[in-house]
């Protein structure tokens, strides 16, 4: 039981490690900030959320060893990701709303590039 | 060792963030960069807790997670209108 969810914890640490650096790649590599919006969505939804959901994996271990107070780091972990899920679609939409209002225009691929 | 990992991608993927908000090339890649940064920052608040032995760190990251929030809406707030709202209510109350 206890291999187990040490192993379910390594795969939710190491998936949303792997989610984190490719939405943070597609930040750096994107070309105008519509397209980077797109790829900073993915982080804050899929990577965050597998990480957490690897602490919450470790904190039951940690449960199972006698630290019958922390299931309140549970609760805890679940309102970070809870922020994180309210916030992150607003601050998206408002970061788009504004740079229409400011003036940035839409990357198209006329000029052919790759 | 799985939460040493978990510090090392996330401060790899911090450093990718940094070099978004440095080369712009508009402010709003800045802000978006800027916010990445501190969600980031919120997963190695709370990475480092566990890495430490002390989960009470969770608190922190939860009241970064909301000043992260509030500070990017403000930001985005003052480029999309120049300021925070204050000339345009003294506008409407001088009609």
């Amino acid at each position: 039981m206890e291999a187990l969810l040490h192993a379910l914890s390594w795969i939710a640490v190491i998936g949303g490690l792997f989610f984190m650096l490719v939405g943070t790649f597609g930040v750096l590599r994107m070309p105008d900030v519509y397209t980077r919006l797109h790829a900073a969505g993915m982080t804050d939804t899929m990577g965050a959320g597998l990480l957490l959901l690897g602490m919450a994996f470790q904190t039951i271990i940690d449960m199972m060893h006698g630290e019958t107070s922390y299931w309140l780091v549970l609760v805890r972990l679940v309102f970070v990701y809870a922020f994180l899920l309210f916030t992150s679609p607003i601050a998206t939409h408002a970061l788009a709303r504004a740079a229409i209002a400011g003036g940035v225009v839409p990357w198209t691929n006329e000029a052919g590039e790759s | 060792m799985l939460f040493g990992v978990a510090t090392a991608g996330i401060l790899v993927a911090m450093a990718m963030a940094l070099t978004r908000a440095l080369l712009g090339p508009t402010v709003y890649d800045r802000v978006l960069a800027v916010n990445t940064f501190g969600t980031k920052t919120v997963l190695l608040i709370a990475v480092l807790g566990f890495l430490t032995g002390r989960p009470e760190f969770l608190d922190l990251a939860l009241v970064y997670a909301l000043i992260n929030f509030i500070g990017t809406i403000a930001v985005l707030k003052f480029f999309e209108f120049g300021d925070l709202g204050l000339t345009r209510r003294v506008e409407r109350e001088a009609e």
